[in-house]
């Protein structure tokens, strides 16, 4: 079987949930080799990759690949494309991850697919797009195809592989040096999974009233282990970090379980949740859109409705 | 300063946007242009780095003849001239096209900073910006919330999934900018009179010495193989809140297995 080369993304020495589904997806379409960028690989990062499947582990360690912007990892990658002739290259539709593989679509004068939803036979990608208005095929003609796929596309399954290391060197151009990361600020991310990734994301809109009354979202989102999103009002009205941001102008998320409390669904909302597996919407509005979405829906007042909704869950765990 | 500013004309998304069955691209014809929104946030940043250190705004959009709507729009808010690439043969030109034929006419105008939305709200790939960066060799300083120059030292904040990362580099650059970083204001009536006067030069492909085998539908480096309206969402089950809406939603939650 062919050889699929997956970029591995990692928190602090932790593999993502996005990369164990990347792995999954290469798996049932040639041999998977997973791509370390940076330093900091752990045993137990190796462990999980090759438990996942990854056949080989490519280490590029030098501190170079993460001290600039996006470019270092697509000169790794094209290094890697051109020795390796892989059948394709898989990222995570990350912001940082559609960039990665733009700047190495030009480098290997690929095409690229970003949000795929699905992969197949020949690499033929499935998208959803105009808001998952349309379900859209789509296939590389020219290269090496590097699709980007989204967060929760696919269910990881464990099927362990040799994840054999293979230390790779790469030298950077000074193109590739060109963006200095000189500072990285975290932010009050606290113990809840990243928005982008989660798959259960619990989001407040205008209804929520304020930013004190978020603590009710979050309160949900915690007894769900859930990540918090916020609408562009929510957010425009400085009730919750713009970060959080799920729509058109912010982040799209693709969970399996999409709860919307006070959000009427206006179509810079929809833009970035559409395709959520399952849709739950709370909001007082009977007439609000985000009731034809979802698949089930409380007409009533989030205020009251979320409280009883988070006790009840936190009482069956 | 010498800030180029790349706008594009998206479908208005508040309308129905469909594909051509024909060559499976966007239906322009279909519906309303509006400006790409997070392009006027570039738009803004570039006036206000102008009006901080001087200069001059062009604002470059690639795009058929009603992309001039456009260009009016952003020449109405303060820019001072527009170049507008426009050739057929450019229809159907995927991201690695698009890149490729706007660096070539930002390497034939010249710039010191290249600023633009971090995605469009019709295709929303969110690479145009590093491939710019990548094909013209300059810094890629992406995803920014705030922008400082200072004489050719530029820095940016880039948001990450964990906040936001310090990033700086040196003047020429790419810079995207997303929606938190600034309130772009609304074209004056002076500001809209103005714009009719404001040169705009239109090149064609030729001009700007990009190669028609690298362009348009038949280049493309990817392509639509079929697509089909997604099935409408079957409506689901909505109930009203007699006091024990929370409870039923539990119920619901625990019947899909989610609790």
């Amino acid at each position: 079987m062919s050889e699929i080369l997956v970029l591995v993304e990692q928190v602090e020495g932790e593999v993502k949930k996005v990369t164990l589904e990347l792995l999954t997806l290469a798996r049932s379409l040639g041999t998977p080799s997973a791509v370390w960028a940076g330093p900091g690989l752990t045993a137990e990062a190796k462990a999980r990759l090759a438990e996942y499947g990854a056949d080989k582990i490519y280490v590029a360690a030098s501190s170079d690949i993460v001290d600039y912007v996006v470019a270092p990892k697509a000169e790794l990658l094209a290094q890697l494309v051109a020795a390796t002739s892989p059948a394709a290259v898989l990222v995570a539709a990350t912001s940082e991850g559609k960039e990665v593989a733009g700047r190495l679509a030009v480098k290997t004068d690929s095409g690229v697919i970003t949000d795929a939803v699905g992969l197949g036979e020949g690499f033929v990608a499935d998208q959803s797009i105009f808001g998952g208005g349309i379900n859209v095929q789509s296939k590389v003609s020219k290269g090496t195809p590097i699709v980007a796929v989204r967060p929760n596309s696919t269910a990881p399954e464990a099927a362990p592989a040799a994840g054999a290391e293979e230390e790779v060197s790469v030298t950077l151009s000074d193109a590739a040096k060109a963006a200095r990361i000189v500072e990285r600020v975290k932010q009050e991310k606290g113990a809840r999974p990243e928005l982008t990734e989660a798959a259960i994301v619990v989001s407040g809109g205008r209804g929520v009233g304020s930013a004190d009354n978020f603590s009710i979202i979050e309160g949900l989102a915690d007894s769900l282990g859930a990540a918090v999103g916020a609408s562009r009002a929510a957010t425009d009205a400085g009730w919750y970090p713009h970060q959080f941001q799920v729509g058109q102008t912010g982040k799209t998320v693709s969970p399996q379980l999409y709860i919307a409390a006070g959000i009427s669904g206006a179509i810079q909302h929809r833009a970035g949740m559409q395709t959520a597996k399952t849709i739950v919407a709370i909001n007082k509005d009977p007439e609000a859109p985000i009731f034809e979405l979802a698949d089930y829906g409380v007409v009533g007042d989030l205020h009251q409705v979320v409280p009883q909704l988070t006790e009840e869950i936190n009482k069956r765990k | 300063m010498n800030i180029v500013v790349c706008v594009k004309q998206v479908p208005d998304t508040a309308t129905e946007r469909k594909l051509r069955s024909d060559d499976k691209t966007l239906d322009r014809d279909a519906v309303d242009g509006v400006v790409n929104e997070l392009d006027e946030y570039a738009v803004e940043e570039a006036l206000r780095l102008k009006e901080a250190h001087g200069g001059e705004v062009t604002v470059l959009t690639m795009g058929p003849g009603k992309a001039t709507e456009t260009i009016r729009k952003a020449l109405a808010m303060g820019a001072d001239k527009a170049v507008h690439l426009s050739d057929d043969a450019l229809h159907g030109s995927d991201a690695l096209s698009t890149s490729y034929a706007m660096a070539q006419v930002l390497k034939k105008i010249g710039f010191d900073l290249v600023i633009l939305g971090s995605e469009s709200t019709d295709a929303r790939t969110g690479v145009l910006a590093a491939m710019l960066a990548e094909r013209l060799g300059t810094p890629q300083l992406t995803l920014a919330n705030k922008v400082d120059v200072e004489g050719s030292s530029i820095a940016i904040q880039r948001i990450t999934d964990y906040g936001f990362d310090k990033v700086e580099a040196t003047l020429p650059a790419v810079v995207s900018v997303v929606e938190k970083i600034n309130e772009p204001r609304y074209p004056s009536f002076k500001g809209i009179m103005a714009a009719k006067k404001k040169p705009v030069e239109t090149l064609a492909i030729g001009d700007a010495s990009i190669d028609a085998a690298q362009v348009g539908l038949a280049a493309a480096w990817s392509s639509v193989v079929d697509f089909a309206a997604a099935p409408p969402r079957v409506a689901g089950t909505i109930v009203k809140d007699e006091g024990d809406g929370g409870a039923k939603a539990a119920d619901y939650l625990a019947s899909k297995k989610f609790i």
